[in-house]
């Protein structure tokens, strides 16, 4: 048994909140620096060159990349070893966010209630999500989500019958709707599987991927590469103005699911795909 | 085509103004995202004026982060403007002609533009950091409760925009991607 202090949690967390905002993953610069180089319009080439200079404003000035800097979805793979002690392990992750989002000059974009509105004031609360897993480490990722892009997110309760085919006509589908609205160029998060809820939280998770990683499942690694692939025939491209790069990445991830169903949650999130992880 | 423009936006220079150009825009523009549209429209309901004129007025949809000690303004790149197409034609019925945002509008908004010689400029979604750049001066001039959302005066220079949709109704989201497919070809077909 480890012992781990619930303010040791809360100065990381508060750390990853500005560091995440103003520092994109290498992977996702990477990745629009590639399709940069792929696009052949004036238009769309000029929205990517920006794009790029944004970044790496950003970067230099320690600055957010982006005004929305989001809610802040933190991830917790705590080790079943781990006894966390001095305190209340989710006030901790909101003391962090309320720290770093102060600290930080991040905006603060939470609303106290759905319908009733009235904002928190300090970007509290995070959203969090806390796995149980071997080891006595935690693992601690932080991903400031946006909402332009959350707010074209989509998930489907198809019947097992709808197939593969059903899927990817619902990933096309998604993207298509959310034509300009997402900020592309887009990254793609599709959670498979599961019950309503898993299938939502296995999308999120889906965009904390890197990049240049596969899924470990080859038939999910080729669809990933092939629904990446049509997405970027749709025309839609840099911000919506036309052109080849309308996703940067598509990741998928899946578990069992019931026999009489087969869910399907796409969370669309934007060039902006932030995250940062730090294990403790 | 490549513009460079100085506001307030004329009937005039609003009708020059072409889907697909690209402009560098300098002037004075006012920021309002949700809560603030809210507020401007119960405001002219009840017959009183704005925090500001609108005639010719160019709104900036964003909800900027705090500035840091030394700086003018935080990231301030632009939110999705189809949550304002609920008060976008009140406030152009007034004078607002243009708006700078991103994402898709609805018909209404676009019937509205062309009554009232409308403009929709794009900002690009997500480069809050390069377009703070452009940003020279900003006042908070009302709402300051709303935090972020509070309507603030901006003064930009050289402001990269791109026309999304113009003072006749001509729809970049529309014809770029047209185009686009006209010269690649969907490729579904392979």
């Amino acid at each position: 048994m480890r012992e781990i202090d619930a303010g040791r949690i809360t100065e990381v967390i508060e750390r990853l909140c500005i560091e995440a905002n103003e520092h994109l993953p290498e992977d996702v610069k990477c990745a629009i620096r590639d399709c940069r180089v792929c696009e052949d319009g004036e238009i769309a080439q000029g929205v990517l060159d920006n794009i790029i200079e944004n970044f790496e404003i950003a970067d230099r000035e320690c600055v957010p990349v982006c005004q929305d800097t989001g809610m802040a979805c933190v991830f917790l793979e705590i080790g079943q070893d781990v006894h966390i002690t001095g305190g209340d392990l989710s006030e901790a992750v909101d003391e962090g966010v309320r720290r770093g989002y102060e600290k930080g000059f991040l905006r603060k974009s939470v609303v106290r209630d759905p319908v009733r509105r009235g904002n928190t004031g300090d970007n509290t609360p995070a959203m969090l999500y806390t796995e149980i897993v071997p080891g006595e480490e935690i693992r601690i990722t932080v991903g400031p989500k946006g909402f332009g892009s959350e707010n074209m997110s989509a998930i489907r309760m198809f019947k097992p019958s709808a197939g593969l085919e059903g899927i990817k006509d619902f990933i096309l589908e998604t993207v298509e709707m959310a034509g300009p609205n997402p900020c592309p160029p887009m990254v793609v998060g599709v959670g498979i599987g599961g019950t309503f809820d898993k299938a939502a939280f296995l999308a999120k998770k889906a965009l904390m991927r890197s990049l240049d990683s596969s899924n470990e499942d080859p038939f999910y690694a080729d669809l990933e590469r092939e629904m990446l692939e049509k997405i970027n025939r749709l025309g839609i491209g840099p911000q919506g103005f036309g052109g080849r790069t309308t996703a940067i990445g598509l990741n998928i991830e899946t578990m069992p699911t019931h026999i009489a169903g087969m869910p399907c949650a796409i969370n669309i999130s934007c060039h902006v795909t932030r995250h940062k992880t730090e294990v403790i | 085509m490549e513009k460079h423009i100085t506001l307030p936006l004329t009937e005039e220079l609003a009708c020059s103004l072409h889907a697909g150009d690209t402009v560098y825009l300098t002037g004075t523009i006012y920021t309002s995202r949700d809560a603030g549209h809210k507020r401007m429209c119960e405001t002219l309901k009840r017959g009183e004026d704005l925090p500001f004129d609108p005639q010719d007025a160019t709104i900036y949809y964003v909800g900027p982060t705090p500035a840091k000690p030394g700086q003018v303004i935080g990231s301030a790149g632009p939110t999705t403007s189809g949550r304002m197409d609920a008060y976008a034609p009140t406030l152009m019925s007034v004078g607002a002609r243009g708006m700078i945002g991103k994402g898709a509008r609805l018909p209404e908004v676009i019937e509205a533009m062309k009554t009232y010689h409308g403009v929709y400029f794009g900002a690009i979604g997500g480069a809050g950091a390069l377009l703070a750049k452009c940003i020279k001066k900003c006042e908070l001039i009302a709402y300051e409760d709303l935090g972020a959302e509070a309507l603030r005066k901006l003064y930009v220079e050289e402001m990269p925009l791109v026309v999304i949709i113009d003072s006749r109704g001509r729809n970049l989201y529309e014809e770029g991607r047209e185009r686009y497919l006209k010269m690649h070809g969907t490729g579904m077909d392979q």
